[in-house]
């Protein structure tokens, strides 16, 4: 310092970016660890439609050969895909969750009145919840290739591009919706009308042919969930192949929700100054 | 006005701030001022505008009205070179419970830019300063309300800031913890230079040689050291001035411990 009470701003470095960065992405990979209970329900969800709903349905739906399948494959080798894409959705929404529940504690704050820069600080909290959210997939992976669900070796490497991608855009919309929840009690009517709308009007559980022969308009509900690009990606990338057009939809999905979030966090335009009011001693 | 009208030596300057939220006037041109290594108490009732004004400093919300500048560093227009030099302790637990004490400071040091090996280094030295050095690696849960606050007094003190701000940090604690985080506090002012905006409702915080903003209903009704808000006033006391500037017919003064 050059004189005791004056004090001269250094930017931040790019070094100092990624150290934040780093920090955020391994808070969050040591709460999912210490948060045990959160590993095994996102775990055992999947599971639970992978053994019951698809075993139950196995019979009964016969998937013919679409792309990426070249031959018939079983109903819970299709919907593989859809609950990886689940895993996400799901994840996506908890750390949402987490950050209404860090606004209401002091978490969110710390974080905001980080010296970094708005944008990198959502950003990289919405990376550290991908990366949780990928490390689930895998783990969920492991456990259904011992129920024979077996993808060519390349697609397990394949996919991590993708499930980055698929958890970008589910996390970024995520974070948006956490904006503009106020409390943590109006959350569980966001799981209602986002989580299973967004599962249950997608190609996650059957293929969207199917639907179409049934509803048109269903059909078309389908194709415009960014949801069915999410599980289409990632049903491509298992087998080692590209989806074009669910590549372009979730990139530019990702894009709208991420500068969405980042708008509502703005603190010139966003919506929390609006909602100030039940700040405690406000 | 121009950048140049900020007073760089002023730890914290807030000139003529208001705020709304929809019809409600929060803040009604709030002005303050906190020099380095000064102990500034920001006394108001619960619905002062306390809050409301710790969350634009801090940049959670943007100043509309008016402007706040640390060490003349503008919060809207340079709002990194402003906050790198705060530190804040909320009113609202900020560390994790679930995890080491150790592994809370590391994450906010990273949050400044602070990479692993310096932050242990500061996390010791923080600790040590807040009489907590054989904490380190004890899980957050185990720790007690008033230990926790002194962690969250390290954890702001970590990027070694030159403002810190505390909201209501005393708040559900007994009196031994709450004298032992005004003495901490207190004893930063002497050994760095930080300057101190503290928060309260409580005016048995305040030391001689404090200054004093008093904050009602959105608006400062007294602004200066406490022998001459005490002298200006009439009274005896500062809890007599509060009682008569803070005083609304109906209201109920309960809340403010004599």
């Amino acid at each position: 310092m050059s004189a005791p009470d004056a004090y001269v701003w250094r930017d931040l470095t790019l070094t100092q970016h990624f150290i934040c960065l780093k920090g955020i992405v391994w808070r969050e990979g040591l709460r999912f660890v210490h948060q045990r209970e959160r590993f095994v329900s996102a775990l055992v969800r999947p599971l639970v439609w992978l053994f019951i709903f698809a075993a139950g349905f196995r019979q009964v739906l016969g998937v013919s050969i679409i792309p990426p399948y070249e031959t018939y494959v079983l109903y819970d080798v299709y919907i593989t895909p859809g609950l990886m894409a689940m895993i996400q959705l799901f994840n996506g929404m908890q750390s949402s969750l987490t950050m209404v529940y860090d606004r209401e504690t002091g978490g969110m704050r710390t974080l905001l009145v980080s010296p970094f820069p708005r944008w990198f600080l959502l950003s990289s909290k919405l990376l550290a919840g991908t990366f949780v959210s990928i490390l689930q997939v895998y783990a969920y992976l492991a456990i259904a290739y011992f129920w024979d669900i077996e993808a060519p070796p390349i697609g397990y490497v394949a996919i991590i591009p993708a499930l980055m991608l698929s958890g970008l855009m589910l996390g970024a919309l995520g974070m948006l919706i956490s904006s503009l929840v106020k409390q943590l009690e109006n959350f569980s009517g966001v799981m209602n009308f986002v989580i299973f709308p967004m599962f249950f009007a997608s190609s996650a559980l059957y293929p969207l042919w199917r639907v179409k022969e049934s509803s048109p308009l269903l059909y078309y509900v389908c194709e415009l969930n960014p949801f069915t690009h999410a599980t289409e990606l990632i049903r491509f990338a298992l087998y080692g192949k590209v989806a074009g057009s669910s590549l372009v939809v979730v990139l530019a999905c990702t894009v709208v929700f991420l500068a969405g979030a980042i708008i509502a966090y703005d603190p010139a335009r966003g919506f929390l100054a609006r909602r100030g009011a039940r700040a405690p001693g406000a | 006005m121009t950048v140049n009208d900020q007073n760089p030596t002023l730890a914290l300057e807030v000139q003529g701030v208001s705020h709304r939220y929809g019809a409600r006037l929060a803040l009604d041109a709030v002005s303050l001022a906190v020099a380095p290594a000064s102990f500034t108490l920001l006394l108001g009732l619960n619905g002062a505008g306390k809050s409301t004004l710790f969350s634009l400093i801090t940049r959670l919300y943007a100043t509309r009205v008016g402007r706040i500048s640390i060490y003349g560093h503008d919060i809207g227009r340079e709002p990194a070179a402003a906050l790198g030099q705060l530190g804040v302790v909320f009113q609202s637990r900020a560390l994790d419970i679930d995890i080491s004490v150790e592994q809370n400071l590391v994450y906010h040091a990273a949050l400044h830019g602070i990479g692993r090996r310096e932050a242990l280094v500061r996390a010791r030295a923080a600790l040590a300063r807040v009489d907590l050095a054989d904490r380190l690696h004890e899980r957050v849960a185990k720790l007690s309300g008033g230990q926790m606050r002194r962690v969250e007094i390290a954890r702001a003190l970590l990027h070694e800031p030159r403002l810190l701000l505390l909201d209501e940090p005393t708040v559900g604690l007994d009196v031994n913890a709450r004298a032992s985080i005004l003495k901490h506090v207190r004893g930063l002012l002497a050994e760095e230079r930080i300057g101190v905006l503290w928060a309260t409702h409580l005016i048995d915080e305040a030391a001689p040689g404090d200054d004093v903003v008093i904050l009602h209903r959105g608006r400062v009704l007294a602004n200066g050291p406490i022998d001459a808000i005490v002298a200006q006033n009439g009274e005896k006391d500062l809890a007599g001035v509060f009682a008569k500037l803070a005083q609304d017919p109906g209201s109920d003064d309960a809340g403010v411990a004599q």
